[in-house]
């Protein structure tokens, strides 16, 4: 299963639920497979998607987030692994990309062969977590992750891709992508019990 | 000087309302009495601190980032391309450290160069003084709401009991 089958798989199941992406190829894939207002395209700060899906989940309880993330920016930011299971925001999705490579930059490999991303999570105290390998496994993983509580972590092995995909840059310039998945936010969401909503 | 309690309360009248850093021991009683208030979240770097913020400000929040100016160095590639890239409002509340060159060897050097690091990433600041805190948070404020970036304010030692 490559990274653009494993997309094609999870985009479809998604409806309301807010996505923030991973930089390189997560990011890219994802934008080419479905661009949606309610996607968040990290395009920096490598390491710090689930950070800011965290900021996010943790002020809007109500809403499903969900981030798509990568081996190499797993390992850049595990205190993030070992904070979300400290806070247990039962609306965050981690689904993790895990190639065992950093793609972006000419398939370099990380330590994810030898560290089991996974076991750490579990070992941080994410409240459900599955490691799949196939595309119906995916499937019924994400379609379980989508209707319980979490914090949920997912692995999803895929293999490194062979050669260099042509494919595009993200069309959007950042502050657009920002406010228009602020937007988005806004507008899923019915304002909050100490009205300040939107501050 | 001021108290951790009514610098706080100065804070949350600003309208600032999510609150994450790093402690350093200079406010040790800011971050007190927020943990008291409930909701400070503790984290575990600096950058990640910011990626937090950045979540928390598109979710419609005002945030504050707490930090040792040793922080700052851990979090300048997040600010450049995180916070300021997509212009995404936030207060920087820095301790500094090695203010004056009066403190241990390991702050030295950030110490000196911090107001250069701010003014380099583009990050408007003050200098805390102990007599214009209110003045120091209202400025924050107009520029936060103004320029839609962050603000920093240093802070050095003896403004914060």
């Amino acid at each position: 299963m490559k990274l653009i089958d494993a997309l094609r798989v999870i985009v479809p199941l998604f409806r309301d639920e807010l996505v923030v992406h991973a930089n390189g190829f997560i990011s890219r894939e994802s934008f080419h497979v479905e661009d949606r207002p309610g996607n968040f395209y990290m395009l920096g700060s490598m390491g710090l998607a689930s950070s800011i899906a965290l900021g996010v989940a943790l002020n809007r309880p109500n809403q499903r987030v969900v981030v798509f993330d990568g081996d190499g920016n797993v390992l850049m930011n595990l205190g993030a692994l070992a904070l979300i299971g400290a806070l247990q925001p039962a609306n965050l999705v981690h689904v993790v990309f895990d190639n065992e490579v950093y793609g972006s930059t000419g398939n370099q490999r990380t330590i994810s062969g030898q560290v089991a991303l996974d076991e750490i999570a579990r070992a941080s105290g994410y409240r459900r977590v599955e490691r799949v390998t196939t595309p119906v496994a995916l499937q019924a993983a994400t379609q379980e992750f989508l209707i319980q509580g979490g914090p949920s972590f997912l692995l999803v092995k895929i293999a490194p891709e062979c050669e260099e995909r042509k494919i595009g840059r993200i069309m959007h310039d950042p502050p657009q992508i920002a406010a228009r998945f602020m937007t988005a936010i806004a507008d899923r969401l019915p304002p909050m019990s100490n009205g300040q909503e939107g501050q | 000087m001021i108290t951790g309690a009514e610098f706080c309360r100065l804070l949350v009248d600003c309208g600032f309302d999510f609150f994450t850093g790093v402690p350093c021991s200079l406010v040790k009683s800011v971050i007190a009495v927020l943990e008291e208030r409930g909701g400070y979240i503790p984290e575990t770097r600096e950058d990640a601190a910011i990626g937090l913020a950045a979540g928390a400000a598109m979710a419609g929040k005002c945030p504050v980032v707490i930090m040792q100016n040793s922080g700052l160095g851990v979090c300048v590639n997040a600010l450049a391309s995180l916070t300021l890239m997509y212009r995404l409002p936030c207060l920087l509340l820095i301790t500094w450290r090695g203010y004056q060159g009066n403190d241990a060897p390991e702050h030295l050097l950030m110490g000196e160069i911090s107001p250069t690091l701010l003014a380099t990433l583009r990050i408007p600041y003050r200098v805390l003084g102990a007599e214009a805190v209110p003045d120091s948070l209202q400025w924050a404020v107009k520029t936060l709401r103004q320029s839609s970036n962050p603000v920093a304010l240093l802070l050095p030692p003896g403004v914060i009991q």
